[in-house]
């Protein structure tokens, strides 16, 4: 008994890999607020990453952020962070994924969400219900693949 | 727009905004209903407020057409929901056959100033009570009728009638003595960030009023103008539907209107608006 239990582990575990070896949030490991390794074991698709950045359902960075790139197709760039442009001039790849994943590991006490993180809240709620979460831990704010897309798009915002 | 922490706003972004009919908020603009009742919208912030040098009324970040729909009562949408409500004040309710009128006489009277110091501590019932709280009192134990719900017409459009009979005098929550308990309470909550966003009230309200969130120009959620008629929703809202919207947008579990929790925030955040005149019913956004 025991032993099938770990046969069909170690299946699931090798089918895993071969989809590419996915990071779940809890196991994400920072250092000096950067994350080296791809989230989702994939590259990231700079063009999805800016639908994410500028969606109002997904990533929403620009309720916070303003980027000039997006000034003609995205109305309403916020003010409460700074402004993005020349972003990958300042930040390696590993520190702006880092940063999305969650930003409180880089800025301590900082308002930027924490987009790929999924316990430690206080009276988590179920999206924008106002009802409490259905589950503990939640689902984080960005999969895995979103991430990497908005790292790879992040990575565009050069000025240099 | 003079004062802009974070200015590159692009000009294209600015443009979008302005084109949409968010034309800036006047911020020197002064509020006087009527021609008559002087409002102060800005004023030196009470001594319990550490961060915070000068408190503004929400009217100051609103855009020239909305502060216009507050100058005068005819053009307020609110002020028909203060009619309403005169009517019922008028009206006996309940099995002691008696309306408010029977023991306050006109709101003019029996309510002038009382907006402005509450919520307020209540010796016989050893708690800090709201107006809703106090109207309910006086539903079931002097008319014996029953109790509106929090959030009802009603309710709402009484807590207006009564805000009316005090506009233009200045808030003056107590804040010490048996209410200092509760207003830590209150304080607590302010700062405590809560929801998958970790947001607290003054993540928003404290540290980036006036920056623009999305396409949202935040104020100091002041409640000296509350009950509010918002034109997003063409109704008169509570003090606690808007704490509770705000908390949701955290992505938290909210608490309920009347709850003890918003109660304290309430009394908490009245203090934070010590010094501003009573403007109720408001118009925002
Ligand atoms: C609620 C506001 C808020 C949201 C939403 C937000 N951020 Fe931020 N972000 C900030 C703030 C504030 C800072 C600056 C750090 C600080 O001082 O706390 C920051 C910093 C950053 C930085 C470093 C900027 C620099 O110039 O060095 C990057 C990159 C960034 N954010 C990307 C994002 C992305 C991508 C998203 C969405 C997936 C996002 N942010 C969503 C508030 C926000
Ligand atoms: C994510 C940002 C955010 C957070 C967190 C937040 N609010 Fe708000 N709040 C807003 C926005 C946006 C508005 C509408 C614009 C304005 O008046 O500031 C608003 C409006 C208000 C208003 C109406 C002000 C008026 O003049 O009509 C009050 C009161 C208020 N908030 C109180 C609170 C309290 C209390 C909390 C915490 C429990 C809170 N808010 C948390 C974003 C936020």
């Amino acid at each position: 008994m025991k032993r099938a239990t770990l046969t069909i582990a170690s299946l699931i575990a090798s089918a895993g890999l071969a989809v590419g070896a996915e990071v779940a949030p809890l196991d994400v490991t920072f250092e000096d607020g950067a994350v080296a390794q791809s989230l989702s074991g994939a590259a990231g698709d700079a063009a999805n990453g800016r639908k994410v950045v500028s969606t109002k359902g997904l990533g929403n960075c620009v309720s916070c952020h303003a980027i000039s790139e997006m000034a003609d197709d995205v109305p309403f760039h916020g003010e409460v962070g700074p402004i993005l442009d020349g972003v990958a001039d300042r930040w390696s790849e590993a520190e702006l994924r880092g940063i999305v994943a969650n930003a409180k590991m880089t800025y301590d006490g900082t308002i930027m969400p924490a987009f790929y993180k999924t316990t430690g809240y206080i009276r988590p709620g179920d999206a924008y219900t106002g009802k409490a979460a259905k589950s503990d831990p939640l689902p984080p704010l960005l999969s895995a693949q979103q991430v990497e897309d908005v790292v790879a798009y992040l990575m565009t915002l050069k000025e240099e | 727009m003079e004062r802009n922490p974070l200015k590159p706003l692009t000009a294209t972004a600015l443009g979008l905004v302005m084109a949409a009919g968010m034309a800036a908020a006047d911020e020197n603009a002064e509020l006087v209903i009527n021609g008559d009742i002087e409002i102060v919208t800005r004023t030196a912030a009470p001594e319990h407020m550490e961060y915070i040098d000068e408190i503004r009324s929400g009217w100051t970040f609103r855009s020239d057409d909305t502060q216009a729909f507050q100058m005068d009562d005819f053009d307020n949408p609110g002020m028909i929901f203060v009619d309403a409500a005169q009517e019922v004040w008028d009206t006996a309710d309940g099995a002691a056959g008696k309306s408010c009128a029977d023991c306050h006489g006109a709101p003019e009277e029996g309510m002038a100033g009382v907006r402005a110091v509450y919520p307020k501590w209540n010796e016989a019932a050893g708690e800090v009570r709201t107006l809703e709280m106090q109207v309910n009192d006086c539903r079931e134990n002097r008319m014996e009728a029953e109790p509106w719900k929090w959030d009802s017409g009603d309710m709402v459009n009484m807590t207006a009638l009564i805000s009316v009979q005090s506009r233009g005098l200045p808030v003056s929550v107590a804040i010490d003595g048996p209410a200092a308990e509760t207003w830590a309470k209150g304080k607590e909550i302010y700062y405590t960030r809560y929801g998958q966003l970790e947001l607290s009230c003054a993540n928003c309200h404290e540290d980036n009023y006036d920056n623009l969130i999305r396409a949202d120009h935040l104020s100091q959620g002041q409640i000296n103008g509350f009950p509010t008629y918002r034109l997003k929703n063409a109704k008169l809202n509570s003090t606690h539907a808007r704490f509770k919207g705000c908390i949701r947008d955290t992505r938290a579990e909210t608490f309920s209107p009347g709850s003890p929790e918003f109660v304290a925030l309430e009394l908490y955040v009245a203090s934070r608006g010590n010094g501003l005149s009573v403007e109720g019913p408001s118009v925002r956004n």
